[in-house]
């Protein structure tokens, strides 16, 4: 059985697996900084959502990091994660291509899904790891990849990740229910960060804990109250064990801190100052700093981590903004993998968009199934 | 052509939509508003902005991200007589919640042979132009309005925002109101030149069915709604440069649809440039194209379609461009059309 960097069965949590989630997080945590300023050019001082080198919505997730880097240690490659409109630190900590995504973000060529998917929709499937903008929908997807692990016979398993906000949605609901009656291999991670964009917790659900949903669904739900990176990977370990072997899902909720607004933009006028403040106060980053220094760990060498994780974000974003963005034919491109044989859109007064009709016999020698075009 | 006023007072678009609304809440107390931050955040999109402050909590209700129990709430609620009003965040979110607005909210009124009926507005915010890909950038106008049983409109600018949304909580059917992000005159995404306009204080409503005329010509038929309106009369006026002269209808209203109006318009300029920012297969433009077609067949010379052609929306800037009809497409269809 894989685990991660950790030991099967052992509750100690080695030195060398908290360094390793250290760094996920602090990568986590500049990449959204940088990825801020980034946004922030050409928005300033007249903030306008579609200028600037990353245009549309940027939901970042400082914050949210243990979330991510404690559950994402017991993963290994195959594994399926399906992240939120809120992905980069999952991603980072799932192994996500950094370059690629960082490109995309920027709506390169070269990006994860050439430009056409942004920073709400990265697929990257050498590491098994989506995400989608619309809340809750992400959980039937991963509850897909843990039906074919199932009847596959391997044992790799599948994460859903989603807000607290996600927890009346249907779609998780649904998920919670057929994971459990087929006994799949899936685990339920609720970042829970106390605002579903203006919505206060209270104000949108009765229960205190997301991992009470777990209950009407026959399956072991836990919270862990504060964002420990340690705590998570615990949780986590068990709810993952669980998975690979064989003995069905596990929902795990996470209390998490957002750090910045639901969006680039978002001025939290609806959010009491005491808790933007609240949130800043309480870093999981440095939380896991204090533990390791505990270890022993020498600021030192804390410090070349963080140098570490901030070069690799720095030379992502630097390479990412190198390359070329997409030429706008290449927006025909991927609507099929296999496109209608004699597709034509006219050009409709433009001198672009014209596919033309191809007439080649279906099995035919020249019929590759490629582009029409 | 509208009746504007001159007033001298000038709204953006979600400032008269607004209006409309605290309007109808003040006059009747079964209207009330229900939605994802539309409370303390006042709509995403300036949708409800300072409607809280003076309807409280209990009216203007922040819900639960669980758009199939709180839209087929509105439409419980309007069938026991009250007035609601729904708030779907983006229009790309109905996937998650289609089965109370198609099967229930727009069916019900039939399929009970008119022994029940749904008054409520499900407004919702459409288009893209501002990089926000696939999942969040679409109109969906077409969808809407396929589906029988649901009023569809489409404000432009302010003036008709405010009246068409009058006119929609008034109905005894339900209504969907798709107002376009673009438009809303919002802070960190500003609207074109154009939909911001004189409104007036009083009360008023647009009948739904009546589609305006925004330019009048004599060489081309531009057919359009939404932000496009914006940007066919732009690409109008370079035309008339150039000694073309655009007539640019902005349909308003979807269901019912201002048949009149397009077939007079084409009857006088024998050419049709429908501009659409939705699918171009099985859609608005096809249905325009058709509605021509069957009513002045012989006096059609030449048609142009512009829509997003038949892919998702894509993220990166030069490929949105490439697929959402930008003013100098427009413009061009317009010369192919008077060749």
């Amino acid at each position: 059985m894989f685990l991660g960097k950790g030991e099967p069965g052992n509750a100690m949590v080695s030195v060398n697996t908290r360094e390793e989630m250290y760094e996920a997080m602090v990568t986590a945590r500049h990449y959204e900084e940088r990825l801020q300023e980034e946004y922030l050019e050409g928005k300033q001082p007249a903030f306008d959502i579609s200028a600037g080198p990353i245009p549309g919505e940027l939901h970042l997730a400082a914050g949210h990091e243990a979330a991510a880097a404690g559950v994402c240690a017991h993963l290994r490659p195959e594994d399926t994660v399906t992240a939120t409109h809120r992905p980069h630190h999952v991603a980072i900590a799932k192994g996500v291509d950094l370059e690629r995504m960082t490109a995309e973000i920027f709506g390169r060529r070269t990006g994860l899904c050439k430009g056409k998917g942004g920073h709400m929709h990265l697929f990257d499937p050498d590491v098994n790891f989506a995400c989608s903008g619309i809340i809750a929908q992400g959980s039937p997807p991963a509850v897909g990849a843990a039906l074919a692990a199932k009847k596959r016979g391997t044992t790799d398993v599948a994460v859903s990740y989603l807000g607290e906000g996600a927890i009346s949605q249907g779609g998780f609901l649904e998920s919670l229910n057929l994971a459990s009656v087929h006994d799949l291999p899936v685990v339920f991670v609720v970042e829970d960060n106390d605002w579903a964009i203006s919505m206060p917790k209270a104000r949108v659900t009765d229960v205190e804990s997301g991992a009470q949903r777990a209950k009407g669904f026959d399956m072991p739900g836990v919270r862990v109250d504060y964002d420990d990176a340690v705590a998570v990977y615990e949780a986590a370990r068990d709810a993952i064990e669980r998975a690979r072997a064989g003995n069905g899902p596990s929902l795990v909720e996470v209390q998490v801190h957002r750090r910045m607004g639901h969006f680039m933009g978002d001025a939290e006028g609806y959010r009491p100052t005491e808790d933007i403040e609240r949130a800043k106060r309480l870093d999981s980053i440095e939380r896991l700093a204090e533990d390791l220094r505990s270890e022993g760990v020498t600021d030192d060498e804390l410090a070349e981590i963080t140098d570490r994780a901030h070069q690799r974000v720095e030379a992502a974003i630097e390479w990412a903004k190198d390359q070329p963005e997409p030429d706008p034919d290449e927006a025909f491109d991927d609507v099929f993998v296999t496109p209608p044989r004699a597709q034509v859109v006219p050009d409709g007064g433009g001198d672009r968009g014209i596919v033309d009709a191809v007439d080649v016999p279906p099995g035919s020698d020249d019929d590759i199934g490629g582009e029409d075009r | 052509m509208t009746q504007q006023v001159a007033t001298g007072r000038e709204l953006t678009m979600s400032r008269a939509m607004v209006e409309a609304i605290a309007h109808e809440m003040r006059e009747n107390e079964e209207v009330f508003y229900m939605g994802e931050d539309v409370a303390d955040y006042g709509g995403i999109f300036d949708s409800t902005q300072d409607l809280l402050e003076e309807f409280g909590h209990d009216r203007i209700m922040d819900v639960p991200i669980s758009e199939t129990a709180y839209i087929g709430a509105a439409v419980g609620a309007a069938q026991a007589g009250m007035r609601p009003i729904a708030e779907l965040m983006f229009v790309d979110f109905f996937g998650v919640c289609m089965d109370q607005i198609y099967n229930q909210m727009a069916k019900n009124t039939y399929m009970s042979g008119g022994a029940v009926n749904v008054p409520m507005v499900l407004t919702t915010a459409v288009g893209g132009g501002y990089n926000d890909a696939g999942q969040h950038s679409q109109t969906l106008y077409g969808t809407f309005a396929h589906l029988p049983g649901m009023k569809v409109v489409v404000p432009s600018n302010a003036y008709d925002a405010k009246g068409l949304m009058h006119a929609a909580i008034r109905d005894d059917d339900p209504v969907v109101y798709m107002f376009h992000k673009r438009l809303m005159g919002i802070g960190w995404m500003p609207a074109p030149e154009g939909p911001k306009t004189e409104v007036p204080e009083e009360a008023y409503t647009i009948p739904f069915g009546d589609a305006a005329v925004r330019r009048e010509g004599t060489d081309a038929t531009v057919v359009t709604l939404g932000l496009h309106v914006h940007r066919a009369l732009e690409a109008a006026e370079g035309l008339a440069d150039d000694g073309i002269e655009a007539e640019v209808i902005d349909l308003r209203t979807l269901v019912p649809f201002d048949t009149e109006t397009v077939v007079e318009s084409v009857k006088k300029t024998g050419r049709l440039v429908v501009v659409d920012e939705d699918y171009r297969s099985f859609g608005l433009s096809g249905e325009v194209v058709a509605r021509v077609a069957e009513h002045a067949l012989d006096d059609l010379e030449s048609v142009q379609r512009l829509a997003i052609p038949d892919v998702p929306i894509p993220y990166a800037r030069p490929l949105e461009d490439a697929i959402n009809p930008q003013t100098a497409d427009i413009a061009e269809a317009v010369r192919t059309v008077t060749k």
